[in-house]
């Protein structure tokens, strides 16, 4: 369990003059949940697209599944064995949503038979909880929680090793949302995925995430456990982690046994 | 684990198969073809050999079972992969998607038509309803000087009509030219290049001019009315006008429409101009004729009847541009996508009904005289 997939060294990422990350250090350990939390504009999402190679970063490495990212190559394997979804999901507004979640497996496993890839395809809009028959709808027909249920089916397409979601419960009603949370987290131990995902929701980081990430000023402020992250001496962890909304979450995780 | 050994090691016909290796998405066109070839009379599933398995193993696990008629119960797995063999197997218990139906080409051709068809008369219908409601709106306020937009009025006259002016008067200068030499190149072998001042001068009178200017207008104000008013469509922002207590059409469309019938003649009367600059030039440059002769003759042959009838059709032009492009604007549904197809739906359908008026304008005035 303790094998990093992910390791991020001394990584500095800026805009202009803006520096958003400097000296960042992180792990994610192979089998696990991380919640990465932090205030709007510390750049979670800049985290992420360093991480997946989608922007060069100015400074430090980033090693995905021992693939390193920073090199300025384009990690081609790495993109094979990782999933992402974004926040509204980004799916391919031309398609309808069966041929959206085939166009991983189309591109990555080419010799597979039309008939098994979409009975793949078919099963993974059912493993995220939709109706087979919504396979046909488009993108554009689709409410927003139906719209991230086909973005994380498009990324769990190929069986990756690690997820990467972005505020995946954000615009989700209450109910929506910790039905997304559940899961994410039955996929998660059923196919033993590693996940990174950014969040607001102190629901979701305390029902499903193992370790949580705090990010500010720069750099990770500090990682751990929930119970180690609630006890670490900073302003702005204290309030997010010890204020009314925090207080509920714990509350009702603690009655619901998660 | 060898690529040549086989995945599935059937045992002889009515006994339990064994399964070995990776069953992988990797593997999975493999995978499939032995599954495809695998007896279908099995009594039961050893798959505790399988090294790895993923949700596509898991499937294909399935669909051999399947073959046999067993259920998931008849599969020996190990205590790592049960788990997820069991989330897969109620994934798949759900119903299958149904077919899409499928109809003969014709049909669907027939179909397609008279979709294209009812969608025409629609269209033409809401754009008839759309300039009752705005002539409507216009009248109301049009006695109540408080409740007109000065601002966005003249905001629309300077983007709609000024910045255009180098544009307009460039390409009918050019036009001008391109025309001068058409009727130079026809009239030199009757020895009447002096006409090329009558042709150039009735063209621009009576038609270029205004039409030029039309045309130029509906691709670069249509399409901006369009994307305008879509992007606040797509944002909310008019169901939030309409929330405040205001009008959209008061607010939105009516200071375009104004500053798009007060730009559009004017503009024209430069594009004319221009125009006539475009022949002048040609003429003294390449036919010989000089500057004082085709002023005279512009004078002798433009006569203000020619003018009007040119002129008359100005407003009309604007008021299908700026209708078309504001209501194309509050046709947008939503996505980013939807801007799109409207703003190019909306230069299609002014710049098409700018030339079905003209022309019909063209045949009415000829046959009444003017």
């Amino acid at each position: 369990m303790s094998e990093a997939v992910i390791r991020i060294a001394e990584l500095k990422n800026q805009f202009g003059s803006q520096v958003v990350h400097d000296q960042l250090d992180l792990q994610v350990k192979r089998g696990e949940i991380l919640g990465v939390v932090g205030g709007s504009g510390t750049g979670k999402s800049v985290l992420m697209r360093a991480i997946l190679g989608l922007r060069p970063a100015q400074g430090g490495t980033i090693e995905v599944l021992g693939e390193t990212v920073t090199s300025g190559v384009e990690p081609t394997r790495l993109r094979k064995r990782t999933g992402v979804l974004f926040q509204d999901g980004a799916l391919f507004s031309s398609l309808s949503v069966l041929e959206n979640v085939e166009v991983p497996l189309k591109e990555h496993y080419p010799e597979l038979p039309p008939a098994l890839r979409r009975d793949l395809a078919e099963l993974k809009i059912r493993l995220v909880g939709l109706a087979a028959a919504a396979g046909t709808k488009m993108p554009a027909e689709l409410s927003g929680g139906m719209r991230k249920r086909v973005g994380l089916a498009r990324a769990l397409a190929i069986d990756p090793e690690l997820l990467f979601l972005d505020e995946p419960t954000a615009g989700l009603d209450p109910i929506g949302a910790a039905a997304f949370d559940d899961l994410l987290k039955t996929l998660q131990q059923a196919l033993g995925l590693t996940v990174f995902l950014i969040t607001h929701d102190l629901d979701t980081l305390y029902g499903i995430c193992d370790r949580v990430a705090v990010i500010g000023q720069g750099r990770i402020l500090t990682a751990g456990t929930l119970r180690e992250v609630e006890r670490f001496d900073d302003d702005w962890v204290r309030d997010y982690f010890h204020g009314p909304r925090a207080r509920a979450a714990r509350d009702a995780t603690a009655q619901g046994g998660h | 684990m060898g690529s040549t050994e086989k995945m599935i090691k059937a045992a002889s016909a009515g006994r339990d198969v064994r399964l070995a290796g990776d069953w992988t998405i990797a593997n999975a066109a493999r995978l499939s073809r032995e599954v495809a070839g695998a007896p279908s009379d099995c009594t039961g599933i050893d798959a505790t050999d399988i090294d790895m398995l993923d949700s596509a193993g898991a499937l294909l696990l399935l669909n051999l079972a399947s073959r046999s008629n067993l259920g998931p119960d008849r599969i020996a797995l190990r205590t790592e992969h049960r788990d997820l063999f069991e989330a897969i197997a109620r994934a798949a218990e759900s119903e299958h998607a149904p077919e899409p139906e499928r109809r003969w080409i014709g049909v669907r051709a027939l179909e397609g038509i008279g979709a294209a068809c009812n969608a025409l008369w629609r269209n033409g219908i809401r754009l008839v309803g759309f300039l009752g409601l705005s002539l409507l709106t216009l009248f109301a306020t049009l006695l109540r000087p408080r409740r007109w937009r000065l601002t966005s009025t003249v905001h629309h006259m300077q983007q709609s009509g000024l910045d255009a002016l180098p544009l307009v008067s460039l390409l009918s200068f050019l036009i001008g030219a391109v025309v001068a030499f058409l009727g130079a190149t026809v009239l030199r072998d009757f020895g009447a290049e002096l006409f090329v001042v009558d042709l150039t001068t009735y063209a621009f009178l009576r038609e270029f001019g205004v039409l030029l200017t039309a045309i130029l207008l509906a691709g670069r104000t249509a399409s901006a009315f369009t994307a305008q008013i879509g992007t606040m469509q797509s944002r909310e922002e008019v169901d939030a006008i309409r929330t405040l207590g205001q009008d959209p059409i008061e607010l939105l469309v009516l200071p375009r429409l104004i500053a798009l019938v007060i730009m559009l003649p004017l503009l024209s009367v430069v594009a004319t101009l221009a125009g006539l600059l475009g022949g002048l030039v040609v003429a003294t440059l390449s036919l010989g004729i000089p500057v004082e002769m085709y002023i005279n003759r512009v004078h002798e042959t433009a006569t203000l009847s020619h003018y009007l009838t040119g002129l008359s059709k100005a407003p009309v032009f604007a008021l299908v541009i700026a209708l078309i492009g504001c209501l194309e604007g509050f046709k947008v549904t939503g996505t980013a996508q939807s801007v799109g197809e409207r703003t190019t739906s909306a230069v299609v359908q002014s710049i098409s009904l700018v030339i079905i008026i003209d022309a019909l304008a063209a045949v009415f005035f000829m046959e009444m005289g003017w």
